[in-house]
């Protein structure tokens, strides 16, 4: 069940550094949004900061409210790994865990943290692959090695894995920067899929797909180098890409810089 | 004028190539003419033969090329003999001393030295064996072990993956120096909390002692190994909603179980060999004994010591003693052969 997120006066630090300033939005369940902006805008930081993954950087601190439907996850008393369960997190580049068979891949995260019966676990195994687009190509080998599959089919294994846990948010950083274009299309496609059952946040470099994929877009941008990155525009995508309302979006857009 | 003929420019790309036997024959050649000069000034030592050849060699390519080839590829060369003159001088000791203590080793070395004692032999008499040293080793050193690679390995997982203030910076240094403390010195501490609490030698002593020894070459390597794992895969289970122990445990530990292993086993091979502690606590038993908590034990470079010692330079004592240093090189070559099995079944795989 797709959950929607609400930002206000979110600031991040690394350690006494201020990284992004005053971040508030908010995010549609069963939506697409996509973060664009240069490099070191902190949109990868802002990402993190949505699943408590931003404070195990030595030095990370958050200020701010993060509410998933009606909870602070940076409430008194909140565990960051119960939200991480409800927030899950594809990364930039394909990351299955090495000494594990595909099978292991997918069902680590529900190994890890409770015991389910060798049946529930096929279930939940295939359902996860087939969501992920992935079933069709490894149910011959789902005892072999994760690591032994190509880049793209990596990229869906960490999704896979990802969304066997049900999270209600998937986060995603740049998935498809380290892929090459078909194996980048088939995940965009994915993304098509998925959104009809989780909110999705993804991070872009690649402006073309954050038109093709999502619902609404969000622009950062930081003033110099050495100042906090800020949210400058979100708002529906085909507006964002045809007609921003700052001028510094529309800069970036054209490419005029970035 | 049409007819002129031009000048024939030297093709530039091309130039002369020394033969590829021309090393091997320029050896051969400082070697017969190192070996010439040294007969005829009466030089005996075949080290210098052996030194003087190694210059004559290095000169000799150097002009030898530079006339045929040019001064890059002379340079060249140069380096090439150089490495492999480095090379052949660590080799060499090493290949001597296996192939000595190999054959002195194996003329007492058989079943019945390996499974008797020194108890009813005189240590100057042939005959007798070496099982109680090697009892008394596997038990030391299988303490040690039990004792120190727990210890370590949870030191190195709190360094690595939780220290990050002024305890960490302690505990490192403190490692660091334990990486220096002489073998001796950690027989004198146990040692003197034996005579403290007025206890007996035990093998547990030389346990203890060995495991001061062990610790900082476990720590230091599983440290490493740890460091190894990408920390991408520490990110990618703490997003799956893990906590951070148990992503340490089931996944970095894992990942990283070769290499520590591998760790484990050479700080093991290196107190195997350990004599100065061994004699201060431990202090030797001609007889079998086999509970490591009562009463002295013996152990293999111990009784290697002994046996020279102990039987004033008399032959069997000398054979005995190769044969127990053989027995012991060939045990920790057995566990560095293990440790690489199991470094090789353990490693990621990246079958298709």
């Amino acid at each position: 069940m797709a959950k929607r997120i609400d930002v206000s006066g979110l600031h991040a630090y690394y350690g006494s550094f201020r990284a992004i300033e005053d971040i508030s939005m908010t995010v549609e369940p069963r939506s697409v949004t996509a973060f664009i902006g240069p490099s070191g805008c902190g949109k990868s930081t802002f990402l993190r900061t949505l699943n408590r993954m931003h404070e195990v950087t030595p030095g990370g601190r958050v200020e701010g409210k993060v509410m998933l439907d009606d909870e602070n996850l940076y409430g008194a008393g909140v565990d960051p790994v119960t939200v991480r369960r409800e927030v899950g997190m594809v990364f930039q580049r394909p990351n299955p865990f090495p000494t594990m068979s595909v099978y292991d891949n997918v069902a680590a995260g529900l190994r890890l943290n409770g015991s389910y019966k060798k049946s529930q676990l096929d279930d939940i195994v295939e359902k996860s692959l087939k969501g992920a687009n992935l079933w069709n190509e490894v149910k011959d080998r789902l005892n072999k090695p994760g690591s032994g599959l190509s880049g793209g089919q990596q990229q869906r294994l960490c999704i896979a894995r990802a969304i066997a846990v049900e999270p209600k948010v998937l986060l995603m950083d740049e998935p498809c920067s380290a892929l090459d274009p078909i194996s980048t299309l088939a995940i965009e496609d994915l993304i098509g899929e998925l959104k009809e059952r989780f909110t999705i946040v993804i991070v872009t470099h690649n402006m073309q797909q954050a038109a093709r994929v999502s619902d609404r877009t969000a622009f950062f941008n930081l003033a110099a180098v050495g100042q906090p990155g800020k949210l400058i525009e979100i708002d529906d995508t085909e507006r964002i890409f045809s007609n921003p309302s700052v001028q510094a979006t529309e800069d970036y857009i054209s490419g005029r810089f970035g | 004028m049409s007819h002129a003929v031009t000048a024939k420019r030297p093709n530039s790309l091309q130039g002369g190539q020394l033969p590829k036997w021309a090393p091997l024959a320029i050896a051969a050649g400082s070697l017969a003419v190192s070996v010439g000069l040294c007969l005829a000034t009466g030089i005996e030592s075949k080290i210098q033969w052996g030194l003087i050849a190694a210059i004559l060699y290095i000169v000799g390519t150097y002009v030898i090329s530079a006339r045929v080839e040019n001064r890059r590829q002379a340079k060249d060369r140069i380096a090439t003999s150089l490495v492999w003159v480095a090379f052949l001088l660590a080799v060499v000791p090493l290949a001597s001393l296996i192939w000595a203590t190999v054959v002195r080793g194996i003329k007492v070395l058989d079943g019945y030295f390996l499974s008797h004692s020194m108890g009813v032999v005189g240590n100057s008499e042939p005959g007798g064996g070496v099982y109680a040293a090697i009892i008394g080793t596997l038990e030391q050193v299988g303490i040690a072990t039990l004792i120190a690679a727990p210890i370590g390995v949870l030191t190195a997982i709190y360094l690595v993956e939780y220290g990050r203030g002024a305890l960490a910076r302690a505990v490192t240094f403190f490692v660091d120096v334990m990486t220096g403390i002489p073998s001796i010195v950690a027989g004198l501490f146990i040692l003197s909390i034996l005579l403290a609490f007025n206890l007996n030698f035990s093998g547990f002593a030389g346990a203890l002692a060995l495991t001061i020894l062990m610790l900082p070459i476990v720590v230091r390597s599983t440290e490493e190994m740890l460091k190894l794992v990408p920390n991408e895969l520490r990110e990618a289970s703490l997003a799956l909603g893990v906590p951070k122990w148990r992503t340490i445990l089931k996944v970095v530990l894992p990942t990283a179980i070769g290499g520590i292993t591998t760790g484990i086993m050479l700080a093991v091979a290196r107190i195997a060999g350990e004599t100065a502690p061994v004699l201060l606590v431990v202090f030797g038993n001609p007889f079998i004994n086999n509970n490591p908590f009562e009463g002295p034990q013996a152990s293999l470079p111990l009784y290697i010591y002994q046996q020279y010692s102990l039987s004033a330079g008399s032959d069997a004592g000398i054979d005995r003693a190769w044969a127990a240093a053989l027995t012991l090189i060939l045990f920790v070559m057995i566990l560095n052969l293990a440790a690489r099995a199991l470094a090789r079944w353990k490693a990621p795989k990246t079958g298709r």
